[in-house]
């Protein structure tokens, strides 16, 4: 690694001050930014570790019934904690890297990565969500901007992520057995005014929603309704681990299985 | 530089830190505490597991500043006080739950942190645990065998000695 400090701030507002300064990097749990740094692919001066902020970490429902997420909160932390309000979303945090990545990672630090193998993204996606930053909201279907993009501005970081609760949804990871990301990742989430797909790990673009299965879901929920329905291999990640047209197919069979599976 | 204190093992420390200083080298080399081993140092193989404030951690994963005021636990502080070895410690033993030993600090350590979240866990739930701790040489049943055996259960049906 390249030589650098860490600080480590208690509120967001100080966070938001160290983040100003010349090539400073906020760090969330540190599980993608550690090894990237360790490759010497980033050379920040100072790392704002955002372990500290106790403001932007827990699990709560807000008064219109959405299910709000601190940025800085950890995987294991919502496996547990949005359980009972929402299974699906719990389900795909428990099933992030391992138990010692899910007791570090954090939910904001996954979002602002962007990684288009990570999990979140779909749920985020999926469920209409809206991102808060330190300064602004951002529309889940805004936010996203491509690999490893986002609306993000630099200095600017995830305070919450606020999920509308589904009647129904659920997760279906193929995973990549060697990292555990996602080879191919569909999140399925049914709202009474339609259902949104999206699907992670399998675009060159990053995340991106699979309107053609959205409208036909909307009319039926049921695997059937996905019958004869495919998506391009064009602009899918081709790697050692799969082909773009093998991850086009496991669009459409993670689908169906998410569709069985939601409840 | 930046001083950091945390208390390692019950014992209070405090040294001056770089930034980039990983928990594995505070550690290995500021402490001397080299139970804790860095097998791959990406985070995939799960030698180096420590507990941070009772949760496992990765501790090649972590920089030493961001354990500022924790309470850490490695390796050397699952002996019994006496110096004898811990319920976990001895089951790995008694059931050849190591070969070469080296994964060994970071499977009891996450054994101990999968024991106090569910003190009688199925086979299953300890393989699925363990999803981030890498043996070379055991194949884990013997693993898997020693720590159904330090949660108190019967290990007659776990596959293959």
């Amino acid at each position: 690694m390249y030589s650098f400090d860490v600080v480590r701030p208690a509120t967001v507002a100080d966070a938001i001050e160290a983040l100003a300064q010349d090539e400073a990097l906020p760090l969330g749990g540190g599980q993608t930014l550690i090894p990237t740094l360790k490759q010497r692919l980033s050379s920040p001066s100072v790392l704002v570790s955002l372990s500290g902020l106790a403001e932007i970490q827990g699990v709560c429902k807000t008064d219109d019934g959405k299910l709000a997420i601190g940025g800085g909160t950890k995987h294991v932390v919502v496996a547990r904690e949005a359980a009972a309000d929402y299974p699906a979303l719990a389900a795909l945090a428990g099933n992030i890297g391992d138990p010692a990545v899910r007791n570090r990672g954090t939910i904001g630090g996954s979002l602002a990565n962007n990684d288009p193998s990570a999990c979140y993204p779909s749920a985020v996606l999926a469920s209409g969500a809206t991102v808060v930053t330190n300064k602004r909201q951002i529309a889940a279907d805004d936010y996203f901007q491509g690999m490893f993009t986002t609306a993000l501005d630099e200095g600017e970081i995830i305070t919450e992520v606020r999920f509308p609760i589904p009647e129904k949804a659920a997760y279906m990871k193929f995973e990549q057995p060697a990292s555990r990301f996602a080879l191919t990742g569909v999140f399925v989430a049914k709202y009474a005014d339609g259902v949104r797909v999206a699907v992670t790990g399998a675009s060159e673009g990053g995340v991106f929603r699979w309107t053609e299965a959205e409208a036909a879901l909307s009319s039926k929920f049921s695997p059937d309704a996905l019958a004869g329905l495919t998506v391009p291999a064009d602009g899918m990640i081709s790697d050692l681990h799969g082909t773009g047209a093998y991850r086009a197919h496991l669009v459409g069979v993670m689908t169906k299985r998410a569709v069985a599976a939601a409840h | 530089m930046t001083e950091v204190t945390m208390t390692v093992n019950g014992k209070s420390v405090t040294k001056s830190v770089k930034g980039n200083t990983l928990m594995t080298e505070f550690l290995r080399e500021e402490l001397r505490l080299t139970g804790t081993h860095v097998g791959c140092d990406t985070s995939q193989c799960g030698a180096c597991v420590i507990h941070v404030n009772g949760e496992a951690i990765k501790a090649c994963t972590m920089f030493a500043a961001e354990a500022q005021g924790s309470e850490v636990t490695t390796i050397e502080g699952m002996a019994n006080a006496d110096g004898s070895l811990g319920v976990i410690q001895q089951a790995f033993q008694d059931h050849h739950g190591l070969q070469c030993g080296f994964c060994t600090p970071g499977m009891v350590m996450s054994a101990a942190a999968l024991l106090k979240d569910n003190p009688k866990p199925t086979e299953h739930e300890i393989r699925d645990y363990l999803e981030g701790n890498i043996c070379r040489c055991t194949g884990y049943h013997n693993i898997v065998k020693a720590i159904m055996a330090a949660s108190g259960q019967d290990v007659s049906g776990i596959a293959a000695e």
